[in-house]
């Protein structure tokens, strides 16, 4: 089996009284997508963003890629490859889904330092950025301001900057959320065929889109990781069951 | 393109071309010197749209940066006419151009270490740190007695410019009103850049910045020392206008005045700083010829915009920003 | 450097200190509780001045400006908030930064306006005035110490009011979550005038109290401003414990700092030398101490717990 790309051994996190993140170790392989399931407050978010750099862990370590990335910002992961999309969309509202691309283009390229090169006539910028959102679809909304499309639209500018970043895993925090079934398809298929080029980490409450995509599944309760399995395993794992599922399994 | 916006722009660049040649025709040299001053505030307000407009930062110490510019210009002026070398044996000098780059360099090296710490702070901190900071920066000035301590420093002959003789008003606007393009072009430079992309998307959304892998502090600090430097260049020409280092060229009214001719014409426009500080002086001349509170007025003007009118003279006169 | 000095030295920073920490206490709980900068604050202080001043001189007691001047500074307060203010809570920084310093240019101007450009005069109350001895026999102005008890007082008076009454418990709702005080029935904008008067208040005693000290001008206010935002940066913003704590530090070290750096420096450099540069030195001293705090604790001493 593969070096995992993602690996979180024994990840602690308390804020005051309480374990937000007790002992979590899980990884993410190459080409598959491990979805994080859980009840609201069992610290989903926390640990995204302790891999992500914003909040700093009390004990564990995260090997991205091989390297222990503890002791680096959020910036320096992204450059290490590390994609992430937001549960509730964060983009640059007033600059268009083009530019808001060629932002992630331009910080995949190196350096922000240029000065004298108007970034509208920059074709090393431009091409990539409106080939991308042609791939997610949204081509024909490129020169809107952000802050214009629509939630579906949103989610799908922030996984088309995930991919200008040509990220070696991705991060997807609820993308589905908000998403009416039309939308949910289409970003499930787009899902699909994305981990082929990255692995994803995947955090969901959508249970069909989970059952659909997920090559495994680890639940998240209270902190812990109290299983982790194939879709069929974790549907069938009574612990489970009482915990999260109730009666959707 | 000749967009709504760009016309406007043309018309004010001219019409603060024309209005000071037309008066010294006319043999009015005070009204090229009004256009001179217009011209400076513009440009100083300018750089402080570098980092208010673009970057969003609040900077109210800016004027620190004005009157490390208008000391430059004051020092160096006097060292050389007193014919007393400087620090490290260093003489003065007359011309503005290298005047002009000591005064970068000045603002710049203490941009840097002001932002340094400011920059690791946001919001109401960002901007009360810059307050104190700037604040620093005037009591140093007015305790040292060698340059002029509280009554300032005189400039006893206008410094020079190859090619020109500065001591004519309309030359000297001609200086500062190529200087002021330059900078205008610079910031438009600047804007569309990848640098400037930045910049703009980190006042909008800085995680997602950082997100994408570029370091927030990194550019809004380089954003924060350009800006700076662009102001202190206004502030040598300035103190050359007056031919006087005030050290209320460094007080916080300055700084909120710099911020005031931005919301006036228009924040983050190009010519934004060219139409507020356009704006300023003439409520000045207009209402203080009427009444000598007539800051009173400013003040409710000022009021006015901020409540109904936020997108100051240019949002009035072209509409609402295009971004792209 | 005798014990006398150092002790009368040491009083005066604590004065100071109390002083602005009347002036922080207002600002940072305009913050805390409104999110909103004010710069105006400084007015608010000169406009308690010039009440005092004003109506000590008409009715000759000292005791009635007092009372003129805490009416005056909140009314004044209330009528800002309500006229201006109130529109500027959900605006950004940048927007409340020069609407209240278009409320400074007016202020100022309308008391030069009603006023002229002349000081006006305050003096100290009988009761208040004559010395007192202090160890090491020096003699501190009774004048003072009562600015002290007064400080002290009001320290106390906040803590009680904010801890322990009901309007209290609401401010700090306040404080921690804006938008479920409203939804829990509490009425905010009635709450938030309140607290913008009860910190215009407190801004206007500093300034009567201090008034009777140096001259009541045009202007006074903005030197204190500066401070004020020096101590409640050190102390975090939001947080009355640390306008307290900020405001005896920054009152303290300033003081000492004026009269200590010069006789430091005089040890090394000629004394008229010591003066100058020690003068300059002492002016930048406490924004070096803020920038020192900083660059630790980016929000300062005590910052409030919530987002």
């Amino acid at each position: 089996m593969a070096e995992p790309v993602l690996q979180i051994d024994n990840l602690v996190k308390t804020f005051g009284a309480l374990r937000a993140t007790d002992g979590v170790s899980i990884d993410l392989r190459p080409g598959e997508i491990h979805a994080l399931i859980g009840p609201n407050g069992a610290g989903k978010s926390t640990l995204i963003h302790q891999i992500c750099g914003t909040v700093r862990p009390d004990s564990g370590t995260i090997r991205f890629a091989g390297e222990d990335i503890g002791a680096l910002n959020t910036a320096e992961r992204a450059q290490k490859g590390l994609g992430r999309t937001f549960q509730v969309s964060s983009l640059a509202p007033e600059f268009s889904a083009l530019r808001n691309v060629m932002l992630a283009v331009q910080a995949k390229q190196g350096s922000s330092f240029g000065f004298f090169k108007p970034v509208m006539q920059d074709r090393s910028l431009v091409d990539p950025a409106m080939a991308i959102l042609e791939r997610v679809g949204l081509a024909d909304r490129a020169r809107l301001p952000a802050a214009e499309l629509s939630h579906g639209e949103r989610r799908q500018l922030e996984i088309a900057m995930a991919l200008a970043l040509q990220s070696k895993a991705f991060l997807l925090d609820e993308p589905m959320a908000g998403m009416g079934p039309e939308g949910s398809k289409r970003l499930t298929g787009f899902l699909d065929a994305l981990r082929r080029e990255a692995p994803i980490l995947l955090v969901e409450h959508d249970m069909d889109a989970v059952f659909a995509l997920a090559d495994r599944i680890s639940v998240l309760v209270y902190g812990k990781v109290i299983a982790t399995g194939t879709v069929d395993e974790i549907r069938s794992n009574p612990t489970v069951r009482t915990a999260y599922l109730g009666d959707h399994a | 393109m000749l967009t709504r916006e760009n016309t406007v722009n043309l018309v004010l660049a001219l019409l603060l071309l024309v209005a000071p040649l037309a008066a010294n025709a006319f043999g009015q040299p005070f009204y090229v010197t009004l256009a001179t001053r217009i011209a400076i505030l513009a440009l100083a307000a300018l750089g402080l749209n570098l980092a208010l407009g673009l970057g969003g930062l609040v900077s109210f110490g800016h004027a620190a940066f004005f009157g490390i510019g208008g000391y430059a210009a004051g020092i160096l002026s006097s060292h050389a006419l007193s014919y007393e070398p400087m620090m490290f044996g260093l003489p003065g000098t007359v011309q503005m151009p290298v005047i002009w780059i000591v005064a970068v360099i000045a603002a710049g090296l203490v941009a840097l270490a002001i932002g340094a710490i400011s920059l690791r702070t946001s919001g109401v901190y960002f901007i009360m740190i810059t307050l104190a900071f700037a604040q620093m920066v005037y009591y140093f000035a007015i305790s040292w007695p060698a340059y002029g301590g509280e009554d300032g420093l005189s400039i006893l002959v206008r410094n020079q410019f190859p090619g020109t003789n500065t001591m004519k008003p309309l030359s000297f606007f001609l200086v500062c009103y190529g200087v002021l393009l330059a900078g205008i072009a610079l910031f438009a430079l600047i804007r569309a850049s990848r640098f400037g992309a930045a910049l703009q998307a980190a006042r909008q959304n800085e995680t997602r910045v950082a997100t994408v892998g570029i370091h927030p502090y990194r550019i809004r600090l380089t954003g924060f020392v350009i800006s700076a430097m662009i102001t202190s260049l206004a502030g040598a020409l300035y103190a050359d206008l007056n031919r006087f280092v005030s050290p209320s060229m460094l007080s916080w009214h300055m700084s909120g005045e710099l911020i005031v001719l931005i919301i006036l014409g228009g924040t983050g426009r190009l010519f934004g700083p060219l139409a507020g500080a356009a704006l300023y002086v003439a409520f000045e001349f207009a209402l203080g010829g009427l009444t000598e509170r007539w800051q009173f007025f400013l003040g409710l003007i000022l009021l006015g915009v901020v409540l109904f009118a936020r997108g100051g003279l240019l949002g009035l006169l072209a509409g609402k920003a295009k971004h792209g | 450097m005798t014990l006398a000095l150092a002790l009368e030295q040491l009083l005066n920073g604590i004065q100071l200190g109390v002083m602005l920490f009347l002036m922080a206490a207002g600002l940072t709980l305009i913050f805390g509780v409104m999110g909103l900068i004010n710069l105006a604050h400084g007015s608010l202080y000169m406009v308690g001045a010039f009440a005092c001043a004003a109506v000590a001189a008409w009715t000759g007691s000292f005791w009635l400006g007092l009372i003129a001047s805490l009416a005056c500074a909140a009314a004044a307060g209330a009528i800002v908030e309500l006229a201006v203010i109130r529109r500027l809570y959900d605006r950004d920084h940048l927007d409340q930064v020069l609407a209240t310093f278009a409320l400074i240019l007016i202020f100022s101007e309308g008391t030069r306006w009603l006023f002229g450009d002349f000081p006006l005069y305050l003096d100290i109350p009988a009761l208040l005035q004559g010395v007192v001895t202090l160890p090491g026999d020096a003699s501190y102005p009774v004048y003072r110490l009562a600015i002290i008890a007064v400080g002290a007082l009001i320290a106390l008076g906040l803590y009680l009011l904010i801890g322990k009454t009901r309007l209290g418990m609401r401010i700090r709702a306040g404080e921690s979550d804006r938008e479920m005080i409203g939804a829990l029935g509490v009425d905010i904008r009635t709450l938030y005038t309140l607290v913008f008067a009860l910190g215009s208040a407190l801004a206007g005693l500093a300034g009567a109290l201090v008034g009777a000290l140096q001259s009541v001008q045009v202007g006074m206010g903005e030197p204190v401003l500066i401070l004020a935002f020096v101590v409640i940066v050190i102390g975090g913003i939001g947080s009355i414990k640390g306008a307290l704590y900020g405001a005896l530090l920054v009152g303290v070290t300033d003081t000492l700092g004026r009269f200590l750096l010069p006789q430091l420096l005089a040890l090394f450099v000629d004394p008229s030398q010591a003066g100058m540069i020690g003068g300059a030195m002492a002016s930048m001293l406490i924004y070096v101490v803020m920038a020192v705090i900083l660059a630790v604790k980016p929000r300062g001493l005590f910052p409030p717990a919530h987002a």
